[in-house]
């Protein structure tokens, strides 16, 4: 192997340190005994009281999990049979109407599902069109893993499986689907995480019907920064850690697919 | 029959809920608004009020340069955020490539882990960092006057701006990198090096064209999102700060002018569309070749 020069090293160091300094200070602030997110006075507990007895940040939570279930639920179904149906049978069109609503600015879609759940299913925004929305970005993310993980696999035992005798529906039951499992459940964690985190279509498809948690924490730094903030923050963020590692352990090409 | 059993859930889903609702934007864009904010009707209402198509939302946006302005602010915002997250992240992506094998899949997930957390959250970080009451700004104001000059706000500035774009799209330049930078043959570099070429010119001769296609992939993946960006400006930047996202948001939840947000949101479809197409082709190996 070639050595790597010193200053590219401290380059990508750097760069790394710029990645997760802004985090470490959110995580450490969360911790301070000060209203001013300015430097460290001494330790308290003191913002996560004032998070439990947050009504509002506590029904926003309740909301983000409950939307992330059931959204990342629907996208999981949709998604896999979308990825089964790429890897099998190709159709052009499908990879197309699949990856575009992911690769456009997310505004775009937040702004034309405002409009079309309004003006033509005369829609009341809330719970509903914020799961619809949210299904519509996560599809292609759990296809994407699916698809990924029926490439890397070998054809003939699905021939094998044919030639045993066994239905397409056994075929799928008995030999597809446990192979394609970790797959699945590593989409589904994404969607989840996708769901959980998404603040851009939510901000368009939420109307004042209902509020999520990256909603609630728009409009409290929007008016001034705050450690309750901060705690709320850390804690979104280990949960999110959990998801992800817990992705990336079911599937090899989860990080491929995120990519 | 399985293959439509397979097929038609998710195409069904999404042609209603993301190409139905493309298509009303496309007609959106040719509607007058209604009286309340959304939509006037296509057909005559018999109220003596606007109804059917029109090109005054498209004639809008010539009529006044306020709007060229803020699309060329924001591909400009949107090119120096590519520029400086490519800057940051080819050497990430080119230790990675080169560490050892064992080590590769750590470093990646150190780089996906920030990216998971919420994207306002990395945003609140730099809030915090920028503000005035932050050291930055508090070691900078000092020098500031010190040397007899006025106190500058570090927050909501165009800098500002770029660091929150920078931050948050960074990932998105290191991953398709990475991943084209880890299939270089060290064997070429080793020719490279026997024939007598220094570090300078194995890098501008080998590495850096053969990851043409990662740097093109990439950059799509960082310029497309900061175009249509409105948060990061909203929460970083000053009211001159203006972006298309910016300006589309406020065509519908503020003034709530649809049809002329419509038409902003067609041209930056159109814009977004021609820059993929662009990026698609260039990172085409084959295209590199010839």
């Amino acid at each position: 192997m070639r050595r790597l020069p010193t200053w590219l090293l401290l380059a990508a160091a750097s760069s790394y340190a710029f990645l997760y300094l802004p985090l470490i200070i959110v995580v450490a602030y969360s911790f301070n005994d000060s209203r001013l997110n300015a430097e460290w006075v001494g330790f308290t507990l003191d913002w996560y009281r004032v998070l439990l007895h947050d009504e509002e940040m506590l029904l926003a939570a309740r909301n983000s999990l409950l939307i992330a279930l059931v959204s990342s639920g629907a996208a999981t179904l949709l998604g896999t049979l979308a990825g089964l149906g790429m890897h099998r049978w190709r159709p052009a069109w499908l990879p197309l109407l699949v990856i575009t609503p992911v690769a456009m600015p997310e505004i775009l879609l937040g702004v034309s599902l405002l409009v079309f759940f309004i003006q033509v299913l005369h829609l009341t925004l809330g719970f509903l069109s914020v799961v619809l929305a949210h299904i519509t970005f996560s599809i292609g993310f759990v296809a994407i893993v699916v698809r990924a993980r029926l490439a890397g696999m070998d054809e003939s035992i699905f021939e094998a499986a044919r030639d045993l005798g066994a239905t397409p529906w056994q075929t799928f039951r008995l030999v597809t689907f446990p192979l394609i499992l970790p797959a699945v459940v590593a989409g589904f964690l994404m969607a989840f995480t996708l769901s959980l985190d998404d603040f851009v279509i939510t901000f368009f498809t939420a109307g004042v019907g209902v509020s999520t948690l990256p909603l609630q924490i728009y409009s409290m730094i929007k008016i001034a920064v705050t450690p309750e903030v901060n705690a709320v923050s850390t804690l979104l963020m280990l949960l999110t850690l959990v998801l992800v590692i817990a992705a990336s352990r079911m599937d090899k090409g989860f990080m491929r697919g995120a990519g | 029959m399985t293959k439509w059993a397979v097929l038609s859930p998710p195409t069904l889903f999404l042609l209603a809920f993301f190409l139905a609702p493309a298509l009303i934007m496309v007609l959106a864009s040719f509607q007058y608004p209604g009286e309340f904010g959304g939509l006037a009707p296509l057909t005559d209402p018999g109220d003596g009020k606007e109804f059917g198509l029109t090109l005054e939302n498209h004639a809008f946006f010539f009529s006044d340069w306020l709007f060229a302005e803020i699309f060329a602010r924001s591909f400009a915002v949107a090119a120096a955020s590519t520029l400086i997250c490519l800057l940051l992240a080819y050497p990430v992506a080119w230790l990675i490539a080169q560490s050892p094998r064992r080590h590769r899949d750590l470093l990646v997930l150190l780089v996906i882990l920030p990216f998971a957390s919420n994207f306002l959250i990395r945003v609140y970080a730099w809030m915090i960092l920028l503000g005035p009451q932050a050291a930055l700004a508090r070691t900078l104001n000092g020098v500031l006057a010190a040397l007899g000059l006025e106190p500058v706000s570090l927050l909501f500035s165009p800098c500002a701006v770029l660091v929150g774009m920078v931050y948050v799209h960074l990932p998105f330049m290191i991953l398709p990198l990475y991943t084209n930078l880890e299939k270089h043959d060290p064997v070429l570099l080793d020719a490279a090096q026997d024939l007598g070429a220094n570090a300078w010119r194995r890098f501008w001769g080998v590495t850096w064209p053969l990851s043409l296609p990662g740097v093109f992939s990439g950059s799509a993946l960082v310029f497309i999102p900061v175009l249509g960006m409105f948060a990061i400006p909203d929460l970083l930047g000053g009211t001159r700060d203006m972006l298309i996202g910016n300006l589309i948001k406020d065509q519908f939840l503020g003034v709530r002018d649809w049809p002329f947000g419509a038409a902003l949101s067609i041209m930056l479809t159109l814009a977004v569309l021609s820059l993929a197409g662009a990026a698609a082709w260039l990172s085409k190996p084959k295209a590199r070749a010839a």
